[in-house]
């Protein structure tokens, strides 16, 4: 096998034996309704992180995306309360706000070489405050769209229910497969994140491809913003604080090199199902505290750093030989 | 002609990299481009690829006018360039790195199976037998080096330069490029080949152009040369009275105190093991090709890498050199040759930059009182013709004598017993050039031992007591008073490789 592919091998074995443990303990978590609450409950994870895919394959990294989703909820909910427009034409306007803010992060990094860090951390406070501006309380939706977006699902064998944000997640996933792996961008991007000056050399137009990969993430962002207000039918500007720190998390454990120029979008996929198992597995045994999640996560994610570094000084010594 | 290049000038502050150089390519041969660090080898390479403009001459290409802005630029208009180790993406696969840019594309996809056929067809002809969908980082330099050369032919296809690219390869692998090499050149393409190994050089170029202080030295037919005189052009022979002043009055027979010795010190891949034995107040010369083992066995003195086998001793017994702390702690100085990568500090005043080693020796925890450093900046500056606005100056504003006086200054200001200048006149004018040569005499005379690694024989002649000559990483000869002329150095560099064997057989 491609050694390129350990990672990946892994994340998928560790997930088949986590829902293995999970199963022998706890039958039921084979059933079709745990799969669709699974897809369901993480769907405005699942999103956000494939733009953090992009983002960090390129060796980058997006700060914002936590706040961009706040943003994105509270700026539906008020525009839904205070003005008489329809969700479609308030959804197409914060997907331009959000893609335009990623884009604008982008162009920084690359016009004034500064890092990603920063620049998004900046994005960060200021998508967050924006989000204050607009409301500091907790803004419910009431719309009859959102009754129709909230009851669209379809009923999976054994009564499971793929809803409509699963499934728009599974589709951004193979979206974000198609353009990271198969397009010119995509090479693009991998090539960034293998070194900026050999791809400068390679003639990957490194300013244009800088801003599409924050645009992106924030296009990324603001469709989980959507998602995210589907799912909680509000807006509450100090909501999703530090998911941007779970996406990363999710990216790496999907095997994706943390320094860039490797990695998989399915593979972030399979990293916020693991996380959002361990979730589901805490919920079950009912006894166990919430922060275990965490703790796990963190041992998860100490274990693929230790992988990838094994992985990278397995490879650097057979060409050595 | 292929390439035809009259009269290129480059001009950076303080130095001009390029003074009309002429250079011709004809399709179907290969043509060496040779010389020492700062040359100008590869201000003339990055004219042609792009990199850099050019502020005066001709570079005509199959009789156009060119003047290319960009490496990509180049490329289109047929100049390809193969650079040492940088040029390809290891986390990608081989036939992604051959098609990048140009992948084939379905419905707006790239059509994996038709780039896996394109990356093929490119290596068709280059006698690799290796599965263009593995990544790149799974095959060696060599394998990456000739997949890069397939790459810039397909893209480029009139003129291939290529820049040191045996450089981490062994014999066999660089006898593999050669092969693919002379190929090319069969079929009609003009090959630039940058290096400074010189059997490779004999082996395989036709011409040969030596570039010298950023002029042209000569162009000559490979066959028409030997290696003595090759090396005679790359590092100059004439004794220029001007620049060095006086020659040495070499005191035959003159014994110094022994200060340091070095016994069987080596590192393995970087200098055989040696002996060397340093006099008070003498002044010891390293000379050899780039590439030889100077600069390598400055860094192991200066425990810039450890030492794998000998010791170092002084008077009191064993020193302990295995960090540039320790080298410091023991009494010893480094400066450089890369003096704006390794050796100042751009954005610290002049100041600043004299007191940084005194600095680090006192630690942290005991800073040097303004004053005392104030008054060390302004004693030196005197001292040595710094010729600043004041010790608050930023020393990247300084011209490049000047910058390297403050980094002289630094060491001088720890008064160590042994100091390592690499390459102290590289890159500054002549006038700065005598002065440092003659602080380097004024400081041996006050008792100070230094080892000076250059370049330039008539430098070496000028100021060193005693010099030895490297050769392919092993110190090979020894010369003393009357021995240093630039005769004898010339043809202890140029010895073939059996005489080395025999001598240490």
């Amino acid at each position: 096998m491609n050694p390129r592919l350990y990672p990946l091998a892994a994340t998928i074995a560790i997930f088949l034996l986590a829902w293995v443990i999970c199963v022998m303990q706890f039958p039921y978590m084979l059933s079709t309704r745990v799969v669709g609450n699974l897809l369901t409950d993480n769907a405005y994870l699942g999103i956000v992180a494939v733009g953090m895919t992009v983002v960090i394959l390129s060796g980058g990294i997006d700060l914002s995306v936590g706040s961009v989703i706040a943003f994105s909820g509270v700026f539906i909910a008020v525009m839904l309360r205070d003005t008489g427009l329809h969700p479609i034409l308030v959804f197409a306007l914060l997907l331009v706000i959000a893609t335009g803010f990623g884009a604008a992060m982008g162009w920084l990094i690359h016009a004034l070489a500064m890092p990603p860090f920063i620049v998004t951390l900046a994005g960060m406070f200021l998508a967050r405050g924006a989000a204050y501006m607009l409301t500091i309380d907790s803004v419910p939706i009431d719309h009859a769209f959102y009754d129709l977006l909230d009851d669209a699902y379809y009923l999976m064998p054994g009564k499971g229910r793929l809803t409509l944000i699963g499934l728009v997640m599974l589709l951004t996933v193979s979206v974000g497969m198609i353009v990271a792996h198969r397009t010119r961008f995509g090479a693009s991007v991998f090539a960034l994140g293998g070194g900026e000056a050999t791809a400068r050399l390679m003639g990957v137009k490194v300013g244009r491809t800088t801003v599409m990969i924050y645009a992106f993430s924030g296009l990324m962002a603001g469709l989980s913003g959507i998602v995210f207000s589907v799912y909680t039918s509000s807006g509450y500007p100090l909501a999703t604080v530090g998911t941007e720190l779970t996406a990363i998390a999710a990216v790496v454990i999907g095997g994706t090199l943390l320094t860039g120029g490797a990695g998989f979008v399915f593979g972030t996929l399979i990293g916020v199902l693991t996380m959002g198992l361990i979730q589901t597995y805490i919920v079950f045994d009912g006894s166990l505290s919430s922060w275990w999640t965490k703790i796990i996560i963190g041992l998860l994610l100490l274990a693929f750093i230790l992988l990838q570094k094994g992985l990278l000084r397995v490879t650097m010594a057979r060409v050595g030989a | 002609m292929l390439l035809t290049i009259r009269s290129l000038t480059k001009t950076f502050p303080g130095t001009k990299a390029l003074d009309g150089v002429d250079f011709d390519l004809a399709a179907g041969e290969v043509h060496a481009l040779l010389g020492e660090n700062g040359a100008g080898k590869s201000t003339l390479i990055k004219c042609l690829t792009g990199a850099y403009e050019r502020d005066e001459g001709l570079i005509t290409l199959e009789g156009e006018t060119i003047s290319p802005r960009s490496t990509s630029e180049a490329q289109e208009l047929g100049i390809g360039t193969v650079y040492q180790e940088v040029n390809l993406l290891p986390n990608l696969t081989v036939a992604q790195n051959l098609t990048f840019g140009n992948e084939p594309l379905r419905f707006g996809m790239v059509d994996r199976r038709a780039q896996l056929r394109q990356a093929e067809a490119m290596l068709e002809g280059y006698r690799l037998d290796i599965d263009v969908s593995r990544d790149l980082s799974a095959y060696s330099v060599a394998i990456r080096q000739i997949i890069a050369i397939a790459r810039a032919v397909a893209l480029s296809g009139k003129v291939l330069i290529l820049d040191e690219p045996t450089a981490s390869l062994d014999a066999r692998e660089v006898e593999t490029l050669f092969a693919v090499v002379r190929g090319l050149r069969d079929k009609g393409l003009g090959i630039v080949f940058v290096s400074h190994f010189l059997d490779q050089v004999f082996d395989l170029t036709d011409r040969v152009t030596v570039l010298r202080n950023g002029q042209k030295v000569i162009t000559e037919r490979t066959a028409d040369l030997d290696r003595v005189q090759l090396i005679e052009h790359m590092l100059g022979r004439a004794l220029k009275d001007d620049v060095v002043g006086h020659a040495k009055a070499h005191q035959a027979g003159r014994e110094w105190p022994e200060l340091l010795k070095f016994e069987g010190f080596g590192r393995r891949g970087h200098i055989a093991p040696f002996d060397l034995s340093v006099g008070e107040g003498e002044v010891l010369g390293l000379a050899g090709l780039l590439g030889s083992g100077r600069t390598e066995s400055a860094e192991l003195m200066f425990g810039l890498a450890a030492a794998h086998s000998g010791a170092a001793r002084d008077a009191k017994g064993t020193l302990d050199l295995s960090s540039p702390r320790k080298a410091i702690a023991a009494g010893f100085g480094f400066a450089p040759e890369e003096r704006k990568e390794d050796g100042i500090i751009a954005d610290l005043s002049v100041r600043e930059n004299i007191a940084l080693a005194m600095q680090a020796r006192r630690g942290w925890m005991r800073p040097i009182p303004r004053a005392e450093q104030q008054r060390l900046a302004e004693d030196y500056i005197e001292k040595l013709d710094i010729r600043t606005s004041g010790p608050e100056q930023p020393i990247g504003d300084l011209s490049g004598g000047n910058q390297q006086k403050v980094v002289l200054a630094r060491w001088l200001a720890m008064n160590p017993r042994f100091l390592i200048l690499d390459e102290p006149t590289r890159g500054i004018d002549v006038g700065a050039h005598a002065e440092i040569l003659r602080l380097i005499r004024q400081v041996t005379a006050e008792g100070m031992s230094i080892l000076v690694i250059s370049s330039e024989l008539d430098e070496l002649i000028a100021v060193a007591d005693r010099v030895i000559v490297v050769r392919d990483r092993r110190h090979v000869a020894e010369l003393t008073g009357s021995e240093i002329t630039t005769d004898t150095i010339v043809h202890a560099i140029a010895a073939p490789d059996r005489d080395t064997t025999e001598v240490l057989a």
